[in-house]
């Protein structure tokens, strides 16, 4: 493996990353009462915020539920939504919460974000097997979506949160901890775990030799 | 440096949150230390992997259910 293969790089956005000119113009048009502008908005980002919101629940019915409710509270809102940060980390908050009042109530013992989280010998990997390149590629669009659902849905629901929010939204860490009502330092141990399990679990999709 | 700094250090390594001279150390241990080095490549690639993924289209049902709720809100505010 050369060096440079470990220096952090900047991730690669994707289409439905790059903050598009108009945004800030379909925002402005959606609080002058425009409907066909927050329609818009709705389009384009109904895909993640259903992604989000079924990683969060794992639970399709209140998944829509909480989608569905995110939008309506957005629009409800749009008024206070002052342009400090991206209309969709705004966007994405509200979901979360969403989220995340749907998981508490169907798993009430289950969530706690409060929990200290142990940091302790058995974060050390057991299992250190090199994937390859680009291992993803090894696997048929729709196989991969269900291996990342299926192991991330395996994670425990104060992990998967602040991975959802940090990994996948690229909330900054500070984001992250204000959405979630988290220290830094919290957030911070939970997004080791939660990418170290998620490692464990991807290792047997694909380490080499694996799906070849 | 122990194996067991690189774990916990990990997240801010991968973040670039590290002060340079952490960084520094951290990089000479990747540099010795196959079972580390693998580690940190694979987590790395989990991130990437996850990040990349594009969100699978919505399922027609959600998509007419969502739909349905906003048009039926916005024309109470129409009217």
């Amino acid at each position: 493996m050369s060096s440079s293969k470990l220096d952090p790089t900047p991730r690669r956005p994707l289409p439905s990353q790059v903050v598009k000119d108009d945004e800030p113009l379909l925002v402005a048009a959606a609080k002058a009462g425009d409907i066909s502008a927050f329609e818009t908005l709705v389009g384009r980002y109904e895909r993640k915020i259903f992604r989000l919101t079924q990683n969060i629940t794992q639970n399709r019915e209140d998944a829509e539920d909480a989608m569905q409710e995110a939008f309506l509270k957005a629009f409800e809102h749009l008024q206070n939504f002052e342009g400090n940060s991206r209309f969709y980390t705004w966007l994405v908050r509200i979901a979360v919460n969403q989220a995340l009042m749907k998981l508490r109530k169907r798993r009430p013992n289950v969530v706690s974000l409060d929990e200290e989280v142990d940091t302790g010998e058995d974060m050390v990997p057991r299992e250190v097997e090199d994937w390859g390149p680009s291992p993803a590629d090894r696997y048929a669009q729709t196989e991969l979506s269900g291996i990342l659902g299926k192991v991330i849905g395996d994670l425990d629901p104060s992990f998967r949160v602040v991975f959802q929010l940090r990994d996948i939204e690229e909330l900054s860490t500070e984001e992250t901890a204000e959405a979630l009502g988290l220290t830094v330092p919290a957030v911070k141990s939970r997004l080791l775990r939660a990418r170290l399990k998620l490692r464990q679990a991807l290792n047997q999709y694909f380490r080499r030799g694996e799906h070849q | 440096m122990k194996c067991k700094t690189i774990i916990t250090e990990l997240a801010d390594y991968l973040d670039e949150a590290l002060d340079p001279l952490l960084r520094t150390q951290i990089e000479e241990h990747l540099g010795k230390c196959k079972d580390c080095r693998v580690v940190v490549d694979t987590c790395k690639q989990t991130i990437e992997i996850f990040c990349n993924s594009e969100p699978a289209p919505l399922p027609p049902s959600t998509r007419l259910k969502l739909h349905e709720a906003l048009a039926k809100r916005l024309r109470r505010v129409r009217a």
